[in-house]
């Protein structure tokens, strides 16, 4: 078995709310790959993650941890588990202690899972992490969260998943509040991490650039579900999904053509659509049937499934299969 | 260019550190345009939220508003005692902080929340003039009226953020300064709540300072263009030129280090570390990651110099044409 993770129809609801439905991805530990997942604000990328993580308990179909139920774990593999599996969260704020030093979220793990053997050689390990993600350590270490700026504080929770040399990171906006060069550095470190030591990434963000440069597969959401996914390259080059390619050409340019803002859509969405594809409000190429029933996926090549009509003259793709479509993309790392 | 509706003269801020005192904005001067739209971006810890807090005169301990002068429509907010200020904040400039969306309070909705914004400025108003008031409001950041008796938790990322923009307009200020508003949200979102920010900075007659990291948004949105680096101002620029043509070594770095859409490659950042802003360097402060650094840029510390064009670079070696 050399799956790590799989999640397999997951979803998750709160009270009357769908965060996340039927979404399957899976993990593969022989061959590790960097998945992007972008989309909208608010359509379940964090509770995606925060379920593959197994911190929210999906409440339709299940996640399991090479192939048994993540929340059905015994204490050892529950121990393995939360090695293997590292987080970068989205709201650095959140994760701190105001109360502690930001060293103990650092020395945390070393101890829990014994990294190091002396004082002096925890402390080394510490340092490297740091530098590897642009910071000097007398700088960082000793301080309260709150004396560091936002960068700063992300950063740590970089350095803090590589310290743990898990087997897969996922990484939730990690880089959201840094600028345009530690972004790159940072994103090549997380890369040079993948195809050194085999760590597969799944890299959540709204940044498409980046995402563009260093993931292989894409996961596109919207309003709880994949609209999109497959290979990055074709998705991002020529998106087929109508919200993808709403996202896409929403992409502020570093250009002096300046078009961006006149082009915004004012349409004001929040009307849950009942029943039928749910980007139907907002859909240029809509047609009759959109509002009838959720448009499965459909496999249009082999490298990328797209959840609309226009494309249901290809095969419906069995929701579980898009792991498949995804695993599918992956680039050999140079060594594992 | 027409008078100044904010100006920063030799702003200085530090934070005391039991190794040292770390200069977070050390010595930085510009001014706005009525209207204009101003952005700073640079060094992720340059400075920027500091300076953002310290125009507001918003630093607390172990924080410290060493000097410098400010002044919103040629009157000095320095001289202003702690009452007058407080007024100001809203009424003059409103501050969108960074992270604000999360920082709206859980269990309030947000036409409290507002309400509470006006009140706090002693606009006594009737509840029902209140009402209407806040029901004009909304709408112009692109939100239902209804929206006021939400809580935040019913509110998407991007509805939650034009509330904090609501907040922060509530009292027609002159001064807009929005620290890193989007960075939360796609880009979808991102684009409406900044033509929904340029709509109402227009109607107010207002200028922005937009804070944040992302050049693209930069390029679309703001006139021009002042890059931090180590709390320091290195450039300042037309939009267009920094795009096109930026003079600064450290600005050229980072333009150079944006992700392409076109092809994939390797992402590449600047190399070397950012600086310890409390053992900075002699010289500039970039000379240790500097292409160019020459013996002087080692020895003394480049002053912002105009270079014959509309911008303004802090750099010995910087040539007057590119
Ligand atoms: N604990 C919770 N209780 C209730 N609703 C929740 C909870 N967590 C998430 N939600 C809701 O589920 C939906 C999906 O949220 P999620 O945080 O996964 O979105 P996201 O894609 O990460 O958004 P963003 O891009 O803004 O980070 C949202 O409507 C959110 O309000
Ligand atoms: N309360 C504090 N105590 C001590 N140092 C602080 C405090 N707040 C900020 N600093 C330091 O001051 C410097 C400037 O921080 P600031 O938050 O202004 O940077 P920034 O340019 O906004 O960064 P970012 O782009 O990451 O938000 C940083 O080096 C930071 O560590
Ligand atoms: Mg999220
Ligand atoms: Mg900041």
């Amino acid at each position: 078995m050399t799956e790590l993770l799989r999640a397999e129809h997951a979803g998750r609801t709160y009270g009357k709310l769908t965060a996340l439905r039927d979404v399957s991805v899976a993990i593969d530990q022989e061959r590790p790959s960097i998945l992007a997942v972008v989309g909208e604000s608010g359509s379940g990328k964090t509770t995606l993650a925060r379920m593959l993580l197994g911190l929210v308990a999906p409440t339709t179909g299940r996640v399991l941890y090479h192939g048994d139920d993540l929340h059905r774990l015994g204490s050892e593999a529950r121990m393995a588990f939360r090695r293997d599996v590292q987080a970068i969260f989205q709201d650095p704020y959140e994760v701190y202690n105001p109360f502690y030093r930001v060293d103990h979220v650092l020395t945390t793990p070393v101890r829990k899972f014994r990294l190091a053997r002396t004082k002096a050689e925890a402390r080394g390990l510490i340092e490297t992490a740091l530098r590897a993600v642009g910071l000097r350590p007398e700088e960082i270490l000793g301080r309260f969260p709150h004396q560091l700026s936002g960068g700063q504080r992300q950063r740590i929770m970089v350095a803090r998943a590589v310290l743990l040399r898990p087997k897969l990171i996922v990484a939730d906006e990690p880089v959201s509040m840094v600028d345009a060069s530690l972004r790159a550095t940072i994103l090549e470190t997380l890369r040079t991490l993948h195809e050194d030591l085999g760590i597969s990434i799944v890299y959540i963000t709204h940044d498409l650039a980046t995402a563009y440069q260093i993931s292989d597969a894409i996961l596109v959401m919207y309003r709880a579900a994949v609209v999109e996914a497959g290979a990055i390259a074709p998705i991002v080059e020529r998106p087929a999904h109508p919200y993808t390619k709403l996202l896409i050409a929403s992409i502020p340019r570093v250009s002096t053509e300046r078009s961006w803002m006149s082009e915004a859509t004012t349409t004001l969405s929040g009307l849950a659509a009942t029943g039928g594809c749910s980007f139907i409000d907002r859909c240029p190429v809509a047609m009759a049937g959109c509002a009838d029933a959720v448009p499965p996926l459909y496999r249009t090549d082999a490298d990328r499934a797209v959840a609309c009509y226009r494309h249901q003259a290809s095969p419906e793709l069995v929701a579980a299969d898009l792991g498949d479509v995804l695993a599918g993309c992956h680039r050999p790392a140079k060594r594992v | 260019m027409s008078r100044a509706v904010l100006e920063v003269r030799d702003l200085r801020v530090s934070y005391a550190h039991p190794l040292g005192v770390v200069r977070a904005v050390d010595g930085v001067s510009f001014s706005l345009a009525p209207n204009e739209r101003f952005g700073l971006a640079g060094e992720s810890g340059s400075g920027k939220s500091t300076m953002a807090l310290a125009i507001l005169r918003m630093i607390h301990p172990p924080g410290h508003i060493d000097g410098g002068r400010v002044f919103l429509d040629g009157v000095e907010l320095s001289a202003l005692d702690r009452e007058a200020m407080r007024r100001l904040r809203l009424a003059g400039i409103a501050l969108v902080p960074q992270g604000s969306m999360n920082s709206l309070n859980p269990v309030m909705r947000i036409g409290q929340q507002i309400a509470d914004a006006l009140a706090d400025h002693g606009e006594a108003l009737s509840r029902p003039v209140l009402d209407a008031r806040i029901a004009d409001l909304l709408p112009t950041v692109g939100l239902r009226p209804d929206v006021a008796s939400m809580y935040p938790h019913e509110l998407s990322g991007g509805m939650k953020q034009r509330a904090c923009i609501a907040i922060a307009i509530c009292l027609r200020p002159r001064v807009i300064i929005a620290d890193e508003p989007t960075s939360a949200l796609d880009v979808v979102v991102q684009r409406q709540v900044m033509a929904t920010l340029a709509r109402v900075q227009r109607d107010l007659g207002a200028a922005v300072i937009l804070v944040g990291h992302d050049m693209g948004l930069m390029a679309q949105f703001v006139d021009r263009l002042g890059i931090m680096y180590a709390g320091r101002l290195v450039e300042v620029a037309p939009i267009g030129a920094i795009v096109t043509a930026p003079r600064h070594p450290y600005t050229r770095a980072l333009v150079a280090s944006l992700p392409s859409l076109e092809h994939r490659g390797r992402l590449q950042g600047i190399p070397g570390l950012a600086p310890l802003l409390r053992d900075l360097p002699r010289g500039c402060a970039f000379h240790p990651r500097c292409p160019i650094a020459g013996e002087r840029c080692r020895q003394e510390t480049p002053a912002l110099r105009s270079l014959g064009t509309d911008g303004t670079v802090a750099c010995h070696a910087a040539e007057a044409t590119p």
